[in-house]
């Protein structure tokens, strides 16, 4: 188990989720799968907050995990509180029973996630998703479908156009868009996105971000983005958290884990990360595969790939150190790894002066 | 944009689609797409073509029109001098078509589709050696099996071969088509989006074990990606050229360092600003198009294709469309903005701003 003396939430800093020792888990024929490992880690109001991690590193049931919506036979574990604005009631989100999750999700945390295709009823118009959740909910059903104009003009699409089509009739990057506007119908504090550009084209993708930074000054929201592209999470996140093996290795500001990232895995994640300006020389995959969920590896569970392991490694799981600024690593040698492992592509932003 | 030594030739190549009508169809207008629209490109020898653009743009009807599996409706494709669909339909031709298309492979997104999940992946890469080589006996045919596994990395070949397609994963199923591909020795090989379904982690691992083997068995690739950074790493690397697609045409087409280093076409600008680096700071995040969704493929715009979009737009790109102005490095752009002393610079603009 990772602890810490950083286990309290920074006091300067308002929290809109504090989630402790998260633990989500499956039983399969081969034993007990464990997804999400003794997490922890807080949500700031107003920030946008981007995961990265392998496919299957457990961002996306950590996310899940926020608005209680692990799947069954999953089991999620440990506390996650939710903090509403202007000093409400803290929810423990993991006791609510139906009627208020039911509540709780789309009214106050929205998600949106990967494939808006499936998240549409072919059969209904875009119209009838938004009045349904409007009624759903028991809001003012005209004032809604105002404010749905409103925020599917702000995303660039033609509100009434939009609203009459059946959902077969819209393209990828039109419904995406539509379903980013339909979670924000019912004004949620919070807006968690599960890879919501990675089926779109990169143009779309860059756009969507872009349009969302818009909306997130004028709809005062709180950003949750996932997704394992890196180079586009960086241009929209204040912090990233990075998952490696179902458990947090880093989290800190996006310049920090950019230009001081003190986990060997980020270093390489970053190294391996394709981008236009990266010299293509230094370029280098991860070797290694990623772990098994059923398997429990004692110590470090990035020690199997790690250039710089050692017996410590395997001894005892590294605990997340405090690197100042809120910028937090769970590696004995976080001092030493930025000698150990440079990165080519930030040395050579350095040296040819600032950036455009 | 021709090259020396050319393998393949796509000369005015179109390939339209044209809904037959149906049920529906007899109370509508019949609609066509021009997927492709007359496009001319040469491979040469050991070549690396990168295609790139948004999809629906028609890179990969391009790219299947270049391996010989989809006719054009207009144009020639020619294999070392060999018109493709000449070879398919006479008796006599120079080159027979099944060993043009044995020459011309390709690699799709998904690998787990493309293994049949009931064979064990020896059967897999043996029955295509089987067919193709007759001649060679079971043992030679399983000793080159194994060594092409070895040599990407799929270790130890002996215990590799038993495995069902289930027990891999992607990046090695990945592998396991590409090896299969590379076992017919092919000229060209085509790989759709062949990368864009492996972790981010492994991609720069697959692209360069693309491009060892095109040193050992001197292949060509065409390279289709959605995917800006990926198309130049491999461009790059290899000394390549990337060509843009923007509704059935190639709007850019050059060396990568001059596309991505110099783009002349505001489309292949817009691509440049949609794909962001770890290491340039905020970026701008004012959009550089004027409308974010592609236009209706049956029923493209007049003039240039992408003026509705463009942000550079003038009057005379909603009624003429510009031809391709290339340079003397091979760097062309269908963007009158190439060319300095075009009419379009005294042409009043219809951005409005």
């Amino acid at each position: 188990m990772r602890t810490s003396n950083q286990n309290d939430s920074d006091p300067d800093q308002d929290v809109v989720f504090e989630v402790r020792d998260l633990e989500v888990t499956f039983g399969t024929n081969r034993g007990e799968s464990r997804v999400v490992r003794n997490v922890d880690f807080d949500i700031y109001r107003n920030e946008t907050l981007g995961m990265v991690g392998e496919s299957g590193s457990g961002k996306s049931m950590t996310s899940s995990a926020l608005m209680n919506a692990v799947v069954s036979p999953g089991e999620t574990s440990g506390e996650v509180t939710y903090y509403p604005p202007d000093g409400g009631e803290p929810i423990s989100v993991l006791d609510l029973d139906e009627e208020e999750l039911r509540k709780f999700r789309w009214g106050e945390v929205a998600m949106v996630f990967q494939g808006a295709m499936s998240s549409f009823n072919p059969v209904k118009k875009v119209r009838g998703h938004f009045k349904e959740t409007l009624e759903d909910h028991n809001r003012d059903v005209e004032a809604g479908l105002e404010r749905a104009r409103q925020i599917l003009g702000d995303l660039y699409l033609d509100p009434d156009r939009v609203l009459d089509s059946y959902p077969y009739e819209l393209s990828g990057g039109m419904k995406q868009r539509a379903l980013v506007a339909l979670a924000l119908i019912l004004e949620p504090e919070v807006l968690v996105m599960d890879e919501p550009t990675a089926a779109l084209d990169l143009l779309m993708q860059r756009s969507i971000v872009s349009l969302l930074k818009d909306l997130k000054e004028e709809y005062d929201l709180t950003i949750i983005f996932i997704t394992h592209d890196l180079p586009l999470l960086t241009k929209l996140a204040d912090r990233l958290v990075v998952m490696y093996a179902f458990d947090i290795v880093e989290v800190g500001s996006t310049e920090e884990i950019l230009y001081d990232a003190a986990h060997p895995y980020t270093r390489s994640l970053l190294n391996a990360t394709p981008d236009l300006n990266a010299p293509i020389e230094e370029m280098q995959s991860i070797s290694g595969s990623k772990p098994d969920p059923v398997t429990n590896i004692p110590g470090c569970s990035y020690r199997p790939r790690c250039p710089m392991a050692d017996e410590s490694c395997a001894e005892a799981e590294p605990p997340m150190a405090d690197r100042g600024n809120g910028h937090r690593t769970a590696c004995f040698y976080h001092d030493d790894v930025s000698d150990e492992i440079p990165i080519p592509a930030m040395e050579a932003a350095e040296e040819g002066g600032e950036g455009e | 944009m021709s090259v020396d030594n050319s393998i393949l030739s796509v000369d005015d190549v179109s390939v339209h689609f044209t809904d037959s009508g149906g049920f529906l169809g007899l109370f509508g207008e019949r609609q066509t797409v021009r997927a492709v629209d007359g496009i001319s490109l040469d491979i040469g020898e050991n070549d690396v073509v990168t295609l790139i653009g948004e999809s629906g743009c028609g890179k990969s009807t391009l790219g299947k029109a270049i391996i010989g599996a989809q006719e054009p409706t207009h144009g020639s494709i020619t294999y070392r001098g060999q018109d493709i669909w000449e070879a398919k339909n006479s008796r006599n031709p120079d080159i027979p078509f099944s060993e043009i298309r044995r020459s011309l492979q390709i690699i799709h997104q998904d690998p787990g589709s493309a293994l049949n999940p009931n064979q064990r992946i020896l059967t897999s890469l043996m029955l295509p050696l089987k067919k193709w080589n007759p001649n060679l006996g079971e043992e030679e045919r399983r000793k080159r099996v194994y060594a092409l596994l070895e040599r990407v990395g799929l270790t130890p070949a002996e215990d590799f071969v038993e495995r069902f397609p289930h027990q891999l994963s992607g990046g090695e199923k990945q592998r396991v088509v590409l090896v299969r591909s590379l076992l017919l020795n092919p000229d060209v090989i085509l790989a759709d989006e062949a990368i864009s379904a492996l972790d981010v982690s492994l991609r720069v691992e697959m692209m360069d074990l693309m491009l060892e083997l095109q040193d050992l068995f001197n292949t060509s690739y065409v390279f289709i990606s959605h995917d800006l950074s990926n198309a130049r790493y491999i461009a790059e690397k290899s000394g390549g050229r990337i060509a843009v697609m923007y509704l059935g045409r190639i709007v850019e087409v050059g060396p990568i360092e001059q596309v991505i280093g110099n783009p002349q076409h505001p489309y292949t600008q817009a691509l440049k600003w949609a794909t962001p680096n770890l290491y340039e700071g905020e970026g701008d995040d004012d959009l550089p198009i004027r409308k974010i969704d592609i236009p209706d493929p049956t029923n493209r715009p007049s003039g240039c294709h992408f003026h509705p979009r463009c942000p550079k737009a003038r009057e005379v790109c909603e009624t003429n469309d510009p031809g391709a102005f290339e340079d003397e490095d091979g760097h062309a752009a269908r963007c009158f903005r190439a060319d300095d002393t075009h009419e379009y610079w005294d042409s009043p603009s219809i951005v409005d701003d």
